[in-house]
């Protein structure tokens, strides 16, 4: 009886006529993310099905350079922790701070994505691109898939540095940059799984 | 410039699809020219193109969902004349291409442009009034999902006049869709349609799964909820996360086709059979995705018309959960014969076999309810009743092919096809159909007429079983599906039977057709002036018939399962307030329609090679989202005013039902409001 | 500067600690796993393997708690609960799609 007349009351005061949208936005983002999690796992899965139809053609000890790959690692894993202090910032209502750690996290992804497509255009040219096996065709895809996320997700950091300016520090602008903070650390937790299964267990 | 496309596209030379082309070109005109002649463009956009009202979004769904079904019932009937004619020397009147074609249509047309929007449009109507919500949680992604569904199906009709459709089946398996043996449009209409719809079906799921798990009234915790919302919920999780594998498989092929890359091709290091097992990991779900909302309405349904709280609520709850956590682990079964070994096979047999055990569960709770309950046959209880006993035969012929000895014989034979339809049309389509008559009133504000509603279900019965039964019979013999001729005559005399079946389907759709004309013509007397026309026991026969915009004036407070039932036995069923408040809803925008407008002419533009209007498309729906999500300023308030006046209008129709009808009958059981 | 921030929401509920600790973890965890590859130290296949793959699953829990501020409290149930069920179902496609696909490459390629 006690959980219905709180219930009562919060109701009377209007709670739940006004659900908190914000929450809201979260969750359901996080449930997206979910959604992009299978996308992937499907990737992955065709990878590990594919990775050693090598057609005659290159593996990934011919092809992968490791420390290359610990260098986007280690962009990315920069960027998920400068993001992190932007956000910090955002709490504190420092839109200055903000913009600054927003903006090296902007160069940092931009760097990623820059080492990605030299590879691609590197490995394209010697005329190893995806359509030269089975196991490319998945490295491509694979790489390529999470490397156009990042790509997505500079876009939508250069709008939101955008909305800081024009907006400041609304709620509406805090909820969106939260957003896009779940979003940029999926990026990195898929990121272990692709250097791990595919360029580690790649040269092994 | 224009890519691919030319002239020659439009299939000139073929008389029976430029019949088709001409007879939907006339029809779209009519239809223009009505919209026309009674002035109804400013309405139409004013009022359903942008709203975002979830109620009007549903109703847009089914709409779209019975026009496809009547695209894939003509598909069906071809395919029933062809083969009953096409036996021996005679050849019918399809050529194989043509024919290939319409099957390849017909199923990809009934699962995902009708059974999809269907039930996706039951649940917009339903969802948030049963949880006592005013709306889903993004309402404007729910308009995005929508019209993303409809420039898919778009996509699928306008490949009858403007090239070709794929002749791969609706479940397009590899390497026969790769480049090289698919050289046309065909597979690139069928693998557009299903993206784009795809991403609306995701975004829905998201949308609903918030809804349901954050929006609930007061007092309704999970075990409160109607049985139709935990149906909604399995469902939408199984959405979110097998969708994502569909995306996956048709984007492989995707780059297959247009960059020649190897996943699935026979050469050069391409795995074929992995195609069909991404395909299935999505397709089996999608199939539980399709039934557990129709066993949603049965539950409702059965408890309304029996008069009876529904039997076994807990059971049903962890029915419906074994149900889809088990459905992610069947998927094999749709490819035993494709020769992996004994163990995985046996594997996924049994896991087949013992999902059929919780939908036993949910018939004997059907039973019981219906058990020394008062039964009321109106036509949402026809279509149950035909549901259980139609549907326990086909589920009966799934556990048998569940054991791979049995599968290995009658794999894509004949009798496969009447296993699945048996599941599909008594199980899923019946229950849109009992969703459909059970909530039209609510939506609409008048009820479909019961006669014709009656005539139609038993002409579906009928036709049903005339047209599959003898296919299980055709299975046993041997016949394989998808045949334009076969040699052997024997076959004919039962392909005949199915031809006549089909065409007593095809009354039962008349009749259905007729229903709404003669329902429409007789709505003034017939208009539902409470809003719980059925003495329903959920929420949703709280509001008005159509509901207010904001579905409740006040967020009801619930204490039991069926919330409506337990509110009118205490007599606080229609009070009124003390006072009324603003009330914010999301404004109307043409934005969604817009982005669906976009996605069409993006994925005609992949389909027929035009670079840059694809380019400029993407651009454009890229363009859209920063738009929308730089603007803060998308809620409207309805004044206190208009809701205290929309109310007092609501009251008055009580009153003059209470002082119409004689005291104590059910149906006038606490309408007085409680001053 | 330390101070754990949790606003109305609950959505965001960092802190420069909780950074600070999951970037140093990371940078072990990362730096462990290519060493492992690139050096050998004359270990098995299979120990490098589990150690590459060990060290994934570590660095992506650090990832799930500094960065992401999963944890056991109420405000994130939710969360954690759609990120588990998730996951299982991911680990039945992707062990089942390697079960099936090396019976069917074993006995049709």
């Amino acid at each position: 009886m006690t959980a219905d007349t709180s219930t009562i009351d919060a109701v009377a005061a209007g709670e739940f006529e006004h659900p908190d949208p914000i929450a809201n936005q979260a969750f359901g983002f996080w449930l997206y993310i979910m959604s992009d999690l299978v996308l992937f796992a499907a990737i992955f899965a065709t990878y590990a099905v594919l990775a050693h139809n090598y057609a005659g053609g290159p593996t990934g000890k011919d092809l992968f350079y490791l420390p290359y790959a610990f260098g986007e690692t280690m962009l990315l894993l920069f960027s998920s922790t400068t993001y992190g202090l932007a956000m910090l910032a955002t709490h504190k209502a420092k839109r200055g701070v903000a913009m600054t750690w927003l903006t090296v996290t902007f160069l940092l992804g931009l760097g990623f994505v820059s080492m990605e497509i030299h590879e691609f255009h590197h490995l394209i040219l010697n005329g190893n691109g995806p359509e030269r096996s089975g196991f490319l065709s998945a490295f491509f895809t694979l790489v390529g898939t999470h490397g156009t996320h990042v790509a997505f997700g500079l876009i939508w950091m250069a709008v939101m540095m955008g909305q800081l300016i024009t907006k400041g520090l609304t709620p509406p602008v805090q909820s969106r940059l939260i957003r896009l903070g779940i979003f940029w650390h999926f990026l990195d937790i898929v990121w272990v799984g692709v250097f791990t299964v595919v360029y580690l267990m790649g040269v092994m | 410039m224009f890519g691919k496309l030319s002239l020659s596209a439009v299939p000139y030379h073929n008389p029976i699809t430029m019949g088709a082309v001409v007879g939907s070109i006339l029809l779209a005109v009519l239809i223009l020219a009505l919209i026309t002649y009674f002035r109804k463009w400013t309405s139409l956009w004013k009022e359903w193109l942008t709203s975002l009202d979830h109620k009007r979004i549903g109703i847009m769904y089914i709409v779209l969902a019975l026009v496809m079904l009547l695209r894939g019932f003509s598909d069906a009937i071809m395919m029933r004349a062809q083969q009953a004619l096409a036996a021996g020397m005679s050849h019918g009147y399809l050529p194989p291409d043509h024919f290939n074609q319409i099957f390849s249509a017909h199923g990809t047309i009934m699962i995902i442009f009708v059974a999809m929007p269907f039930l996706v449009g039951l649940m917009n109507i339903v969802i948030p009034p049963q949880i006592g919500a005013r709306d889903v949680a993004f309402p404007f992604l729910n308009s995005v999902s929508l019209w993303l569904t409809a420039a898919g199906a778009l996509l699928v009709m306008v490949s009858l006049g403007v090239g070709e459709f794929s002749k791969a089946g609706w479940s397009g398996y590899a390497p026969l869709t790769e480049l090289q043996y698919s050289p046309g449009t065909g597979v690139d209409y069928w693998i557009w349609a299903l993206q784009i719809a795809g991403v609306g079906s995701l975004m829905t799921s998201i949308n609903f799964l918030v809804t349901i798990l954050k929006m609930r009234a007061p007092g309704m915790t999970l075990m409160r909820m109607p049985i139709f919302v935990w149906t909604a919920l399995a469902t939408t999780l199984l959405m979110l996360l097998s969708f994502p594998v569909l995306t996956a498989a048709l984007a492989l092929v995707t780059l297959d086709r247009y960059l020649g890359m190897h996943f699935f091709s026979n050469t050069l290091g391409g795995n074929m059979m992995m195609y069909a097992n991404l395909f299935w990991m999505w397709g089996h779900p999608e199939v539980y995705i399709v039934i557990l909302p129709a066993f949603g309405v049965f539950s409702e349904v059965v408890a309304t018309f029996s008069g009876k709280r529904l039997f076994g609520y807990t059971s049903m709850v962890y029915a419906t959960a074994a149900i889809m956590i088990l459905s992610f682990a069947v998927w094999v079964h749709h490819f035993f014969t494709m020769g992996a070994g004994p163990d995985v096979n046996t594997f996924f047999g049994i896991t087949t076999m013992i999902i059929a055990v919780p939908t036993g569960v949910k018939i004997f709770n059907w039973l019981f309810t219906m058990y020394q309950g008062r039964i009321r046959f109106t036509t949402p209880m026809y279509w149950t009743l035909g549901f259980i006993t139609t549907f326990a035969v086909g589920g009966m012929t799934g556990v048998l092919l569940a054991a791979p000895a049995a599968d290995y014989v009658l794999h894509n034979s004949l009798f496969l096809i009447a296993h699945f339809h048996n599941m599909l049309i008594p199980g899923a389509l019946f229950g849109y159909f009992a969703g459909y008559s059970y909530w039209f009133p609510k939506a609409i504000g008048f009820p479909l007429n019961e006669k014709w509603g009656k005539r139609a279900f038993w002409c579906w019965l009928i036709g049903f079983y005339l047209a599959f039964m003898p296919l299980y019979v055709l299975g046993f013999m041997g016949m394989p599906r998808r045949m334009a001729h076969y040699a052997n005559t024997a076959w004919q005399p039962y392909l005949i039977i199915a031809a006549g079946g089909a065409a007593v389907i095809l009354v039962g759709i008349l009749c259905q057709i007729v229903q709404l004309i003669v329902s429409i013509r007789e709505r003034h007397e017939t208009r539902d002036l409470t809003g719980d026309p059925w003495n329903g026991r959920t929420l949703e026969w709280a509001m008005s018939s159509p509901p207010a915009v904001y579905n409740f004036v006040k967020t009801p407070v619930v204490h039991d399962i069926d919330a409506f039932t337990d509110m009118k036995e205490k007599g606080i069923a229609y009070q009124k307030p003390d006072r009324y408040h603003d009330i914010h809803m999301p404004r109307n925008t043409g934005a969604g329609f817009v982005n669906g407008v976009l996605a069409f002419v993006f994925g005609f533009a992949m389909i027929w090679y035009i670079w840059w209007l694809a380019i400029l498309c993407a651009l454009g729906m890229l363009a859209g989202v920063v738009a929308r999500a730089s603007d803060d300023d998308t809620d409207y308030i309805v004044p206190a005013a208009e809701v205290e006046r929309i109310e007092n209008c609501r009251h008055m129709e009580l009153a003059s039902v209470a002082m119409n009808r004689p005291a104590g009958g059910r149906a006038t059981q606490n309408i007085l409001p409680q001053e | 500067m330390n101070q754990t921030v949790i606003d109305s929401a609950g959505a965001s509920r960092g802190s420069f600690k909780s950074y600070a600790s999951g970037f140093i973890l990371s940078i072990v965890l990362t730096a462990m796993a290519f060493l492992l590859v690139m050096q050998g130290w004359g270990l098995p296949r299979w120990a490098v393997l589990s150690g590459i793959l060990g060290a994934a699953v570590v660095q992506i829990l650090v990832h799930l708690h500094y960065f992401l501020h999963l944890d056991t409290s109420s405000e994130v149930h939710w969360n954690v609960v759609a990120l588990v069920f998730t996951v299982l179902i991911i680990i039945l496609f992707v062990g089942g799609t390697l079960w099936i696909m090396s019976s069917l490459n074993y006995r049709m390629m």
